[in-house]
């Protein structure tokens, strides 16, 4: 059995009501968890992109893409590789501050990951930090000590180095526009 | 012009060119009917008994004929019933439209009468589904809706239309089917497949067939696969061409009965947990393995790990998606089978493997069974349904014993000749289909065959098959036991006939006669020929007949591999 990793899955998508359930319904269908699933729209307003990590190894990354291929609202799909993308989240975290020790505490720990301060009240300080998953739950663990009170994530997107796109043309995106599972 | 969204719906399918619709109207769909009420003499609408009687005829129809099968059925309740039909023709590929009505605009959502969410509910069990709430898309939707049933890998598509959009009025304007594709959602489709501005069948790449062509010369001991993927190309010639040249044998899956004569002399019969010794034994045995249209569902390849271990493993198949699914493979082509296959055909030469064949043919293709006294043995009723009836008889079946015995021991001619539910194995589906086959294939002699368990659940469609006269004759392999599960009972869990029994009514001769139709009863073969005699006289006068035939109850399907385990591990001879 190969080794199971996050494999991230990039997919462009119709900007339509119903789409993000049919593409996250079809992970459960097929026996797997999605671990973080982030959307937004494209340049094009009638396209989204949507970055869904899931753990699999490398042949059932594949054959999931396939599955999602055959989706009628599903454009392309592209299994994103560890080492040639770019991976980012956004992480609000808001973090108990009983004394201004305390604040101080966290606000050098926030400089250190270079995390924004976005609020501050009374007993609380909300930061913003955006980075690569690890990164994050390392900055999180950190504010584990003072309590942390809530916390929002974006969840994964990622973009590959370099100029390849999800659009580029390839044997296994011809082989299904041709085989054109939808048509 | 301007016209109501039924009014549209209903020309929409004339541009296709539907002659027979399956249904059964409703609260919502009522504006449709009215706009069919008007059609009537161009469209046949056959009004069924139940919603899922609907839906499997019109997948009957859809495999008899290669056309695609049209299904209505109301809101709620009705879409609902159509859930199983919907999943059969989904696991089975088959290319039916299903066009249901939901509650008004103002009452989505609100929990309303017959309301359910359908496009929810039959997301995974259609190629596609739709959800239409402007009229002004509603052709355009229809459209669409038919072309990627059709084609690719055929498949059922389910569109949900609002009552209030069927009320609504729109601009029409007829367009002939071959100018669709110009249309806006099928436009949108083709211009991102970049496979230029016209729907025709994908090229395979030439680049994959010399690979295999090259494999094909090197193999010394080739077998292959043939399934339903074959049936839908509808490439009898392209591939009986192909086995004879590279001189192999041929397995048969369940959906691929009839893509190569039964009686071809490379034919080792079906392939799997009941399939025979000779094909079983030529997959393990094989160097290199060519599956075509087939999927290595979990009845067929059983144990993916052990499934050919001693052969390259080569899938042709059209839908990318199904590559390295289910089995590991070393090549593939995409395209469709007769596509594929002609190209192979083009570039080989006559090959010879004598030595192989004669290995693989020293095992036994089929199976007898013993005969009993007083009581009739499967093969001794499909014998005398083979002898009786013309050779281009339609036979639809239902799930369990008497389905395996059938596709066992026929040997189809024809694609489209079998109709079954082979992936979903959904009991119940023989009446639905072989009622669309008769429809689909008025001048064909139509069976269905069928267990007595498989019968009882949707023998309502007797009342259907009475009404519009479509004369079918039923067999039933009455053993008064849930046979298959008996089998796996007797054979896997220590002899516990948990609720299986079936030793209960209906008289089925009286359940005919109740429905206006023949019923005979069989015991033995001279009682069945004359069943069959007496069918065939009522089958002239648009009569249909049920024959109950008496078979033993601990009769099994032989051979037999449990699931999982190496194919040639036969736990039955």
């Amino acid at each position: 059995m190969d080794k199971k990793i996050i494999q991230t899955l990039a997919v462009l998508v119709d900007n339509e009501a119903g789409v993000l359930s049919q593409v996250s319904r079809l992970f459960s269908r097929k026996g797997y968890n999605i671990e973080s699933l982030a959307v937004g729209a494209t340049d094009d307003p009638h396209t989204s992109r949507i970055t869904i990590d899931v753990v699999a190894d490398d042949e059932h990354g594949v054959l999931l893409a396939n599955q999602l291929r055959k989706l009628y609202p599903v454009h392309s799909v592209k299994v994103l590789n560890q080492e040639n993308s770019i991976h980012r989240e956004l992480l609000l975290i808001k973090v108990r501050t009983e004394t201004s020790q305390d604040r101080n505490d966290v606000i050098q720990i926030a400089n250190i990951f270079r995390a924004q301060i976005v609020d501050v009240g009374p007993g609380m300080i909300t930061l913003a930090v955006i980075g690569k998953e690890d990164k994050n739950h390392a900055f999180e663990k950190l504010l584990m000590e003072f309590g942390i009170l809530e916390i929002a994530r974006t969840g994964d997107v990622s973009l590959e180095r370099g100029m390849a796109t999800i659009k580029d043309a390839s044997k296994d995106r011809a082989e299904f526009d041709l085989g054109k599972n939808v048509l | 012009m301007e016209l109501t969204g039924a009014e549209i719906l209903m020309n929409c399918l004339e541009e296709q060119e539907v002659d027979t619709i399956f249904g059964y109207p409703g609260g919502t769909i009522l504006n449709v009917y009215d706009a069919l009420y008007s059609k009537t003499g161009k469209i046949k609408h056959i009004l069924t008994a139940h919603e899922q009687g609907a839906a499997h005829a019109a997948d009957g129809y859809a495999r008899s004929t290669g056309k695609v099968g049209v299904c209505f059925s109301t809101s709620g309740p009705g879409a609902t019933n159509l859930i199983t039909g919907i999943a059969t023709a989904y696991m089975d590929s088959s290319a039916v439209v299903f066009i249901s009505c939901n509650v008004s605009e103002p009452l989505i959502g609100k929990d309303s009468f017959q309301e359910v969410d359908s496009t929810g509910i039959t997301l995974p069990i259609t190629k596609s589904n739709f959800l239409v709430h402007d009229v002004t898309q509603l052709a355009d939707t229809v459209r669409a809706a038919f072309a990627i049933a059709r084609s690719g890998r055929q498949g059922p598509v389910f569109i949900d239309i609002l009552k209030n959009v069927t009320a609504e009025l729109a601009e029409y304007e007829f367009v002939p089917r071959e100018e669709h594709w110009k249309t806006s959602k099928l436009a949108a489709l083709l211009s991102r497949s970049g496979s230029g501005m016209e729907m025709k069948a994908p090229e395979p790449d030439y680049g994959d067939i010399d690979t295999l062509v090259d494999m094909i010369n090197e193999s010394e001991k080739p077998m292959v696969i043939c399934g339903g993927g074959v049936v839908k190309a509808r490439a009898q010639a392209e591939m009986t061409e192909f086995i004879e040249t590279i001189d192999s044998p041929v397995a048969l899956t369940i959906m691929g009965a009839g893509a190569v004569k039964g009686r071809n002399k490379l034919v080792t019969g079906m392939i799997g947990m009941h399939g025979s010794e000779a094909s079983n034994q030529a997959v393990d045995n094989c160097d290199l393995l060519i599956a075509i249209g087939c999927r290595f569902s979990d009845r067929v390849a059983l144990d993916p790990k052990t499934f050919a271990a001693n052969a390259h493993i080569v899938h042709i198949d059209i839908d990318r998606a199904e590559i390295n699914k289910n089995v590991r493979t070393d090549h593939h082509v995409i395209g469709d089978a007769k596509k594929v296959l002609r190209l192979l055909n083009e570039r080989l030469e006559q090959q010879k493997h004598t030595e192989w064949k004669q290995f693989v043919f020293s095992y036994p293709t089929e199976v007898g069974y013993d005969e009993v006294p007083g009581i009739l043995t499967p093969d001794q009723v499909l014998e005398a349904i083979a002898k009786r009836l013309p050779q281009d008889t339609m036979v639809a079946t239902d799930v369990g014993q008497h389905q395996m015995w059938a596709i066992q021991h026929f040997h189809f001619d024809y694609a489209g000749q079998l109709m079954t539910s082979g992936g979903f194995g959904a009991m119940g589906f023989g009446l639905g289909a072989a009622i669309g086959s008769k429809l689909g294939n008025p001048d064909k002699t139509v069976i269905h065959i069928t267990g007595d368990g498989s019968f009882r659940m949707n023998c309502n469609e007797l009342a259907t098959e009475e009404y519009y006269k479509i004369p079918i004759i039923t067999f039933i392999f009455n053993n008064g036991t849930l046979g298959m599960v008996r089998q796996w009972q007797h054979l896997i869990y220590n002899e516990h006939y948990s609720q299986t029994d079936l030793d209960r009514g209906p008289d089925f001769v009286k359940l005919a006669e109740a429905y206006g139709l023949v019923g005979a009863r069989a015991t033995n073969v001279e009682e069945l020929e004359a069943a069959i005699d007496l069918a065939l006289e009522n089958e002239a006068k648009g009569i249909g007949c049920v024959i109950d035939c008496k078979i033993d109850i601990d009769e099994m399907v032989r051979p037999m591999v449990e699931g999982g385990a190496r194919i040639t591990n036969f736990i039955v001879n």
